[in-house]
């Protein structure tokens, strides 16, 4: 099996070592993978925030790095859902491009949907001995529909403990640019998120979408509370 | 144009309705959550609703044409008010010619929508609410917090103070006497009350029967009691046929309060017919479009005029969870209102509000006619930004930082080669999870988290220096 890795920009910018605990995590399940050096964002800062014509030049971008692809993984979501749900919106129906994005998102795979269900993986061979909880991104829980398959494979890792926290469904609270249009709800919405997490007793909480975890982890800092956040693909290699 | 602001930073600062509207709304959640895991086949009923209210929409003048004629058959009049104020002056003028002096009204979300208070006291008449949120709202002259429980922001000590201050009642925190007390204040103005307005949830074109759900038996002693019932419908609440409203009313019911059906349902056709003791001797049924057949243009945008006001969507909202409804200032608020809203309005009076959401998606989830509220919200937020594109806001830092984004992101090239200034630039202002000095978007994101920073390396360098091959 061949796939063809989308980094998304938030890892490829901020988070570089997500990418690489994917990557090798791929390997290691005997999955060949390329990551084409074109590749930059799915469009989605600007899509959410009402800017078509702008999201539908970095679409367009990202049509030419995938389009003759066989299979894309990613380790988010929401930039999955980006490609999966919404680049169809961009574009006039039966456009060249639609037509592109169409035959694209079929091919496009969330990375704990793709070991599961594609692949068949339960266990990773990972070993980690610490209490963890599951933050569900909203996009890959409403929009892709998947909840299952992380917390299968979080279940899988030896040595785990894994609690599940009150309201693990609701939004973090980072929305994107939701997160600046509206900085004090955002804020406030992840409080009560760090307030679940505490309440777990868990030491880590894992998420499938860095951007959850980034605004999570931010907060977390400034507000001194000692759990680390923790990308899945990176509790998966340990 | 009055525009009108999102009010974060009262709500967040009020202590008392923080502490009283997360657990509320929760509360609602968890029932209807229980409500509706009692019915086997709810997905199939929420498709069934979605695909009647759709078609009802395609079909809206033929619906409310044969709606109109049976109201008429029942005896029965019924009157088409193309605005707000159309339909307050229609109003005023049955009272007038009536020598109404006192009306009581159930509880109507559209009459909230038209100011219909305001004009009806403006025409020198005497208003009473009766649903006791409304009532409570009233009370206070205040605009409901939430289309279901008008009253939500108010906690039973509020209540008790301001039974005290108005109605002179001795201070008690006892729920049954505080609703005993409006009781016997309301039977009063029952009693007296020449006329009764009442909304309407669905009105059965079929059988020309108006459908009013309620709990408090008040929309019922509205309705029957005075001479005269005014019943004022958005045009989008006509449905084809009875067996449409035995799901509707199922959908509706257990997505409002988590109830298998409402204490009282009222069917009203027509007023008092000869040899019957009860019921009005005039009914009069407003068919009220203000601004609703604009929303009908849009074959996507349509699916808004589905809503059945069940108001499940602001209970699962976490920013409705943190706001409560007022801070919107609008009438319809949360996530439907944040959809309805701009397509009722010049979207520019508005253009906060498609903007208050993660765009999480659990409206959409929750919605009993699947309203694709985030897709709409997505579409609005395009609105707002083509409404902005003229004169000098064209140069709006956003769109500038958009348009530098979008040109930057769509070449490997350009990205690459700003990823390496962006990088030299963060080398002499990032210290410590801050950017100093810091502006926005930034200033705005930092000022309760800290800041990642951008890796020192990408993704690619670093597994280069990992040693990993391509």
């Amino acid at each position: 099996m061949k796939v063809s890795f989308f980094s998304t920009c938030l890892v490829d910018q901020l988070f570089p070592q997500v990418g690489a605990s994917a990557v090798r995590l791929l390997r290691r399940l005997g999955v060949e993978v390329d990551c084409d050096p074109r590749q930059t964002c799915c469009g989605q800062p600007a899509f959410n925030t009402g800017y078509a014509s702008e999201a539908r030049k970095v679409v367009s971008h990202f049509i030419r790095v995938y389009r003759d692809v066989e299979t894309i993984v990613v380790p988010s979501g929401s930039c999955a859902a980006m490609i999966k749900c919404h680049m169809l919106d961009i574009f006039p129906e039966g456009s060249p491009q639609y037509q592109e994005v169409v035959a694209i998102a079929s091919r496009t795979f969330e990375l704990s949907d793709f070991l599961v269900s594609e692949l068949g993986v339960v266990e990773t061979g990972a070993r980690f001995s610490g209490t963890v909880t599951y933050h569900d991104s909203c996009h890959q829980l409403r929009e892709l529909g998947i909840s299952e398959q992380p917390r299968t494979l979080i279940r899988g890792v030896e040595g785990i403990q894994f609690v599940e926290m009150k309201n693990s469904t609701r939004c973090c609270g980072f929305g994107g640019t939701f997160s600046v249009k509206f900085p004090d709800i955002s804020a406030e919405l992840g409080r009560d998120k760090l307030r679940w997490i505490q309440e777990s007793k868990a030491e880590y909480v894992i998420a499938n979408d860095v951007s959850c975890l980034m605004h999570l982890d931010g907060l977390l800092k400034r507000e001194r509370i000692p759990v680390e956040t923790m990308h899945l693909a990176e509790l998966l290699v340990k | 144009m009055n525009r009108i602001k999102i009010d974060v930073a009262s709500a967040l600062a009020d202590r008392r309705l923080q502490a009283t509207l997360f657990p509320a709304l929760q509360r609602s959640v968890e029932s209807r959550d229980e409500a509706v895991s009692e019915v086997e086949n709810w997905e199939e009923l929420r498709d069934y609703g979605r695909r009647v209210k759709l078609h009802t929409l395609e079909k809206l003048p033929f619906y409310l044409e044969k709606l109109e004629k049976n109201v008429v058959g029942h005896g029965g009049k019924v009157l088409w008010a193309e605005s707000g104020e159309d339909a307050v002056r229609m109003i005023l003028t049955i009272a007038r010619e009536r020598a109404v002096r006192k009306v009581v009204k159930s509880k109507t979300m559209l009459g909230e929508e038209i100011h219909l208070n305001q004009g009806l006291l403006k025409g020198g008449l005497e208003v009473i609410e009766t649903d006791l949120g409304e009532y409570i709202v009233q009370l206070c002259d205040e605009m409901p917090s939430h289309i279901v429980t008008p009253a939500l922001h108010k906690s039973r000590h509020d209540v008790a103070e301001l039974f005290e201050a108005k109605l002179g009642m001795e201070p008690t925190d006892d729920v049954a006497k505080l609703t005993l007390t409006a009781r016997n204040v309301l039977r009063r103005h029952f009693l007296e009350a020449d006329l009764g307005i009442s909304g309407v949830n669905f009105g059965v074109a079929e059988t020309g029967t108006i459908v009013v759900v309620e709990n408090e038996g008040n929309a019922r002693l509205s309705t029957s009691l005075p001479r005269v019932h005014i019943a004022l419908m958005g045009i989008e609440k006509v449905i084809p046929r009875t067996v449409d409203l035995s799901v509707l009313l199922k959908l509706l019911t257990r997505s409002a309060t988590g109830q298998r059906l409402t204490s009282y349902v009222n069917l009203i056709s027509g007023p008092k017919r000869e040899g019957e003791l009860d019921g009005p001797e005039e009914f009069f049924l407003i068919l009220v479009d203000n601004g609703r057949s604009q929303i009908y243009e849009d074959q996507f945008l349509r699916q808004t005029l589905t809503c059945i006001r069940c108001g499940a969507c602001q209970n699962i909202c976490p920013v409705f969870q943190r706001l409560g409804g007022h801070a919107y200032g609008t009438v319809y608020q949360g996530p439907i209102g944040s959809i309805l809203t701009p397509q009722m309005f010049p979207i520019a009076a508005v253009e906060e509000h498609p903007f208050a959401s993660s765009l999480c998606g659990a409206c959409e989830e929750t919605c009993p006619v699947k309203i694709e509220i985030p897709k709409i919200l997505l579409r609005l937020r395009q609105q707002v930004q083509e409404a902005r594109n003229h004169g000098i806001q064209r140069f709006r830092p956003e769109r500038i930082g958009m348009l530098m984004w979008a040109w930057v992101v769509s070449s490997s090239r350009r990205y690459a080669i700003a990823s390496r200034w962006l990088r030299r630039l963060q080398s002499v202002l990032f210290r410590n999870g801050r950017f100093r000095p810091a502006v926005p978007p930034v200033s705005a994101w930092q000022k309760d988290r800290d800041v990642p920073g951008l890796a020192p390396k990408r993704f690619r360098e670093y597994r280069e220096s990992e040693g990993a091959e391509h």
